[in-house]
């Protein structure tokens, strides 16, 4: 067991650059290892000859291991393992973190079953104990308990939530090495056949949100809603019944089965506060909340609570913005 | 044909479960047992997919005694076959623990062409369950599956992977699918009663594995362990509400808005 040491976090290529995500991870990762007194590694695997590997070290990475093939743009899970474990089997890191995205939350679980070792899935806190040991912090039960786990295998294995850890300044003076890796190829198995780039909206990038739920009479009054996120150049998003009757697509859902957001500000309009619907939002930095009902359970985790009607209260925003500022 | 085998986790009602933040608790006495909602989505996958291409349904699932009451849920809905994985050497087991489990099961189970899970479980809620099987039995998988066509020897399914990609594979395979792939059916009065005197097939360790490997089950085979849990409260929060205000709340989040600089004035 002592024979593993170091820190390793999976870089992440989304389109053409490196997701925020595995900056965030360096971030974190980089607290860890110095208070470990050990060196912090990032893999990164892409198709792309001219990714900026570099921004890696600059952001934290004291060594980033690269393997670069035309194959790797068609994300086939089991040649992405493979390598992985490939690596992770040789340099024997005593921790590897992976972004919680979709890709990460895909590929991070046969990684770990092929090495026999736990996983800590979309944590939301990394500590020490006093052995040194990994302290992880996720949210279970529908988001309604923060478990604290901890892993007696090596490595231990976590993916961690994106926009919870903070990226350090980028610094172009750090220095460290590239180490480039041939790619082994896996026969592959999944043809692609056809990949939206991309997706229309990303909710878990916006700032602001501006969410309505069943407080809404009917699908057209999102244009209030809709309207306001344009003034506070935000984005609309939804409750999960919103979605199911098909008044907004799913990419604005929030929630359990929906996205996770963490904006500076959510603005939820005609919202219960279900444990589904928190579990998605609860994060945010700030919560403002419009019900009409006082005993509300969105209320309870809200900064600022407005008992009143939505129809009432957002025009009166809108109005107020117009007037005001333009 | 196709056959098809569905893992599926009964979980507690998590409308019904009390979350006690200051003792820590979490009491699930008062709440009523359910098939995990996204697994009634995994299920449904494959009722269309027999309805079209005939075959069969297994389901499988993992848990104490009373989680039989799950699969005759299942049964009820279309399921063919029902198997129960219940003994003390399985608990206490985490992802690792009940995909290794699970994968021992589903290959004792006979041949098998598509596995699907649903995305997450609502307690354990992790979604690494189904892609850990499929490393354990060496098939690929695609994961977070919002919509499939299937063919006699083929599937073409449609992931959600930061934006859509779809993807073509042979069997055998994995998918994990979110709630978007379908509205589960209900199952009719009729079935119902039939599920209830359906056989399950009851398994323990002793069926799965020679004893030397059982310490790869349950607590013995989990790597992760719980500490302790917390149970957020209000978070902190500032907890300013306006009540029957209108002028004053519209002025309160205009003042938010600005102290955050995240629009500009625009002159
Ligand atoms: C497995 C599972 C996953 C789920 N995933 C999600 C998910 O990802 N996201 C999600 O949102 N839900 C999810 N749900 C559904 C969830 O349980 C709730 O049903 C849903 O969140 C309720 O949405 P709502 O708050 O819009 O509606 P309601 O609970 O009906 O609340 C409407 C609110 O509007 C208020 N209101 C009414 N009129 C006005 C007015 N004029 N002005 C202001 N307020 C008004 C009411 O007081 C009420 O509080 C999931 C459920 C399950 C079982
Ligand atoms: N104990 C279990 N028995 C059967 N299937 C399970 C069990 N736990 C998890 N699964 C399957 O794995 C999926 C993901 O679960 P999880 O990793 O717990 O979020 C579920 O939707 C089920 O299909």
């Amino acid at each position: 067991m002592n024979e593993h040491q170091g820190i390793l976090i999976l870089a992440e290529q989304r389109r053409e650059e490196i997701h925020p995500v595995s900056y965030e991870l360096l971030g974190k990762g980089r607290e860890l290892a110095d208070k470990l007194g050990c060196q912090i590694s990032a893999v990164l695997l892409s198709n792309n000859k001219i990714i900026k590997a570099e921004e890696l070290i600059y952001h934290g990475a004291d060594r980033v291991f690269l393997y670069q093939h035309s194959s790797l743009q068609k994300f086939d899970v089991r040649n992405y393992k493979h390598n992985i474990v490939k690596l992770i089997k040789e340099i024997k890191p005593a921790i590897f973190l992976i972004g919680a995205t979709h890709f990460g939350r895909s590929l991070g679980p046969r990684i770990a079953a092929a090495l026999n070792t736990g996983l800590t899935a979309d944590c939301i806190g990394l500590e020490l104990d006093e052995s040194g040991n990994l302290i992880q912090i996720r949210p279970a039960f529908t988001g309604n308990i923060l478990a604290e786990i901890k892993t007696r295998t090596r490595p231990q294995m976590a993916t961690v939530r994106y926009k919870v850890m903070t990226a350090h300044k980028r610094n172009p003076q750090k220095q460290g090495e590239i180490i480039l890796r041939n790619v082994e190829m896996m026969p592959g198995m999944l043809t692609i056949l056809k990949a939206e780039q991309e997706q229309q909206i990303n909710i878990a990038d916006a700032n602001i949100i501006v969410s309505g739920g069943k407080g809404l009479k009917k699908a057209s009054d999102l244009e209030m809603l809709t309207q306001l996120a344009g003034l506070l150049n935000g984005v609309v998003g939804a409750s999960r019944p919103l979605v199911d009757d098909g008044w907004i697509g799913k990419e604005h859902q929030v929630g359990f089965s929906g996205n996770t957001v963490k904006p500076n500000i959510y603005i939820a309009c005609g919202i219960s506060g279900s444990p589904q619907h928190m579990a998605g939002m609860r994060n945010s930095d700030i919560i403002i909340s419009i019900n009409t009902d006082p005993s509300a359970p969105i209320l309870r985790i809200s900064d600022y609570g407005i008992v009143g009607d939505l129809y009432e209260i957002v025009p009166k925003i809108i109005e107020t913005i117009k007037k005001t500022y333009q | 044909m196709v056959n098809i085998v569905v893992p599926i986790k009964q979980v507690p009602d998590i409308e019904s479960v009390r979350f006690d933040s200051e003792k820590g608790r979490i009491d699930r006495s008062s709440a009523a047992a359910e098939i995990n909602p996204f697994d009634l989505n995994a299920l449904e996958a494959a009722l269309v997919t027999k309805d079209e291409c005939g075959g069969t349904i297994t389901v499988i699932s993992m848990g104490p005694p009373s989680a039989e009451t799950t699969l005759r849920d299942a049964l009820s809905r279309g399921a063919d076959r029902a198997i129960l994985l219940t003994g003390a050497e399985f608990a206490g087991a985490d992802t690792l623990a009940t995909s290794y489990t699970l994968a021992c099961a589903i290959k004792k189970s006979g041949l098998f062409d598509l596995i699907i899970c649903g995305e997450k479980t609502v307690d354990g809620d992790t979604g690494q369950v189904g892609p850990e099987i499929a490393e354990h039995l060496d098939i690929p998988h695609i994961a977070y599956v919002s919509n499939i066509e299937i063919f006699e020897n083929k599937i073409i399914a449609t992931s959600e992977m930061d934006g859509l990609v779809q993807l073509e594979s042979g069997f055998p395979l994995l998918i994990t699918v979110t709630k978007d792939i379908n509205k589960p059916r209900l199952p009719s009065l009729g079935a119902k009663l039939r599920a209830r005197k359906a056989v399950i097939e009851i398994w323990n360790a002793d069926n799965l594995l020679p004893s030397e490997q059982k310490d790869k089950l349950g607590l013995k085979g989990s790597p992760t362990k719980v500490h302790r849990i917390v149970i957020p409260g209000d978070e902190g929060r500032k907890g300013i509400v306006i009540r029957n205000a209108p002028d004053k709340a519209v002025t309160a989040i205009l003042q938010v808005l600005e102290e955050q600089k995240l629009w500009e004035r625009r002159e």
